[in-house]
């Protein structure tokens, strides 16, 4: 049974990508948390540079000075965290990028992802900015280099009353006051990323700030070693009247100078401005019809609140029940909603037990209903023929379980694990199924985040509704899978298969 | 589940290749803004033309058909000239812009930036510069013979505190 919009092509050569570095686990995976570990980055930078900026002259004549003797003559900590500093940066911007394109993939830059793809667009320049302004505070040969050439590429626009390129024509040029603005751009430009970042996390329900312990260890151990293994050093001290010979250049942050040279300043103006049209456009790109998104039953809505507490886009808020006095019904916001289902799998009354003749659930997905996964799973019970009967509960986005069905295997994709109400597997089992095996997939590879999260501890008991404790626990399994995990499932089958001989369980 | 150590060690070099890479394109390839054997010449200038008109007496007729509050004696039209600048470098032409005055009224400075690789050694610098309403001719020159060092830069400005044309 399938009702679900598989995923396209892109998004499944992307996750089998990425499933690729999940060499120990999904948790050693930074491709599994590119948001959570620039999140981590930014504070590390914000952290250093706190730090770095209590303890430099902030002048034209003792920046350079000050920086030098912080690298000397307290290298074990104060040049230490100058390196740390300028590396987190450049792996912010690497990560980020790849972070962008991750979430492109994964086709979450529109509909319900819009607002946090266009936030998160705006971030980029921010961050350029941002970075580009770090290497004008050490007012070294690299500040002096970046900052006529910055200067030289805003000239472009005809907004400067005067050129900004003649702040920094000669020494003279150069003032204390010119300094107080590279702090500025180089202090307030990362404080409007913050709120930028606080609106690029609004949508998100449970967003992962911090990327797990392991990866939180290798994270800033590399940092440190990089800062140890080769420290940033400062060039000869700016000298306006020279044209610095050769730079130990940073191509990560620094690229658009010799791009601008190479060029012209118009090409990479137009180039900046069309890529960032492009992607602030993206979400307007056409796609297949959008799934309908979740739809509420109100006399079916306990006002319990579960489906709040699991949607992972924050898309359902409580109102007041119209009908019942005192209660409150779940409201689901259509721009927000990603037609998931978590919250049909959250819904208490979305248990097959109830003894209706058709299954009205509180919250439901239009397009695939709860009563139609308890008809097909009723009627395929009947009528396979095979000595064992094992029902498959899987994603659609996930694994392709297809080739499976047969006279003994019963497949049923999900638009998401999470949609899947817990209850299913025991009714499975009273209604003649030999076992179930429920198909995730892998750890933080969900499309929708939380799917493979929030099925794991339904089933394990920690997050209602629950499984109940009663059910035999040699009778189902879960299994995570990656997209091109085929075997996997195979193995995870045959596994069941050998207990049911082993234990004789049969329906 | 045991993890084999294969996979421990292939998520390391995967590891370590990352921050490599980042720590090898963080301060390499090295980069030469300009090639050795040059220096550059940067113009710029930040100058108001003159007034295209000069003040004018204005009769009493004139003064009585205007406001009291805005009965000035002279009026002064404000639009300045664009300034025009010329470079030659040993006799040949190396730039020539003409900057239009900043502003809606057109009363506000004209400016100018360019900035020219030249080759190192001894090169002759003639600079004019026009700021009237003048259309032959020019109104501030400058020829001096000049001396590149290799990576040097040498600023052409104007300023008329200093008498004009300046090479520094």
């Amino acid at each position: 049974m399938s009702a679900t919009a598989p995923a396209t092509r892109v998004t499944s050569w992307w996750r089998g990508f990425e499933d690729r570095f999940d060499l120990v686990s999904p948790r050693w995976n930074p491709l599994r948390h590119l948001g959570a570990i620039a999140f981590l980055l930014f504070w590390v930078l914000v952290a250093t540079g706190v730090y770095l900026y209590a303890v430099i002259d902030t002048s034209v004549t003792g920046a350079y000075s000050s920086i030098e003797r912080l690298s000397r003559e307290q290298w074990w900590f104060g040049g230490l965290l100058r390196s740390v500093h300028r590396y987190a940066a450049d792996w912010f911007a690497v990560v980020a990028v790849i972070h962008l394109v991750r979430e492109w993939a994964l086709g979450r830059f529109r509909a319900y992802a819009t607002s946090s793809w266009l936030t998160g667009v705006v971030l980029l320049p921010l961050l350029a900015v941002s970075a580009i302004g770090g290497f004008w505070l050490n007012w070294d040969q690299l500040g002096q280099y970046s900052a006529s050439a910055s200067a030289e590429w805003l000239d472009w626009w005809p907004l400067f009353g005067a050129p900004l390129t003649r702040n920094v024509l000669a020494a003279t040029a150069i003032s204390d006051r010119l300094f107080s603005l590279f702090v500025f751009v180089h202090i307030g430009v990362p404080l409007l990323m913050l709120f930028g970042l606080w609106f690029h996390l609004r949508r998100l329900a449970y967003a992962a700030v911090w990327p797990p312990r392991p990866l939180r260890r290798v994270l800033l151990g590399g940092l440190l070693m990089m800062a140890l293994a080769a420290p940033i050093q400062s060039h000869a001290p700016a000298n306006l009247a020279q044209v610095p010979a050769v730079l130990a250049y940073d191509w990560i942050l620094l690229f658009v100078h010799p791009l601008v040279a190479a060029t012209s300043a118009t090409t990479v103006w137009l180039g900046v401005l069309a890529m960032l049209a492009l992607l602030l456009l993206l979400p307007l790109w056409p796609m297949r019809a959008r799934p309908a998104v979740a739809e509420v039953h109100a006399r079916h809505c306990s006002g319990c609140r579960r489906c709040v507490a699991d949607c992972p886009y924050d898309a359902i808020t409580m109102v007041p029940h119209p009908e019942r006095r005192g209660f409150a019904l779940a409201e689901v916001d259509a721009d927000a909603c990603a037609s998931c289902g978590l919250c049909v799998g959250a819904c208490p009354s979305s248990t097959p037990f109830r003894s209706m003749a058709r299954l009205v659930t509180g919250i439901d997905l239009p397009q695939q209903p709860i009563d139609d996964l308890r008809q097909a799973l009723r009627s395929r019970l009947v009528t396979m023929p095979g000595r064992q009967r094992i029902v498959v509960f899987g994603c659609a986005q996930g694994v392709a379980m297809r080739d499976l069905d047969g006279d003994d295997v019963a497949t049923f994709d999900l638009t998401c694990i999470g949609q899947l109400p817990p209850s299913f597997v025991e009714y499975a089992l009273r209604d003649g199924a030999s076992a179930v095996l429920v198909v995730a997939c892998r750890e933080s590879a969900c499309v929708f985040r939380l799917g493979q999260r929030w099925t794991h501890e339904r089933l394990a008991g920690t997050r209602a509704p629950v499984l109940r404790a009663t059910v035999d626990p040699t009778r189902w399994g879960m299994v995570a899978c990656g997209v091109q995990d085929g075997s996997i499932l195979r193995a995870a089958l045959a596994a069941l298969r050998h207990r049911l001989e082993r234990t004789g369980s049969a329906p | 589940m045991t993890i084999h150590p294969l996979r421990w060690l292939s998520q390391a070099v995967l590891y370590v290749a990352f921050a490599a890479a980042i720590a090898l394109f963080s301060q390499w390839p090295p980069h030469r803004p300009l090639a050795a054997d040059q220096a550059l010449l940067k113009v710029s200038f930040l100058h108001h033309g003159q007034r295209l008109q000069d003040c004018v007496e204005q009769s009493p007729e004139e003064l009585a058909k205007l406001p009291p509050n805005m009965r000035a004696p002279t009026r002064c039209p404000r639009e300045r000239a664009p300034v025009t600048i010329e470079v030659d470098l040993d006799g040949r032409p190396l730039f020539r812009d003409t900057a239009a005055p900043a502003g809606l009224s057109r009363d506000g400075a004209a400016s100018v930036y360019r900035s020219m690789p030249v080759a190192a050694g001894t090169h002759r610098v003639q600079v004019r510069l026009r700021d009237t309403a003048r259309t032959q001719g020019f109104d501030y020159s400058h020829d001096e013979r000049v001396v590149f060092a290799p990576l040097q830069v040498r600023v052409v400005d104007f300023s008329a505190e200093q008498g004009g044309i300046t090479l520094k």
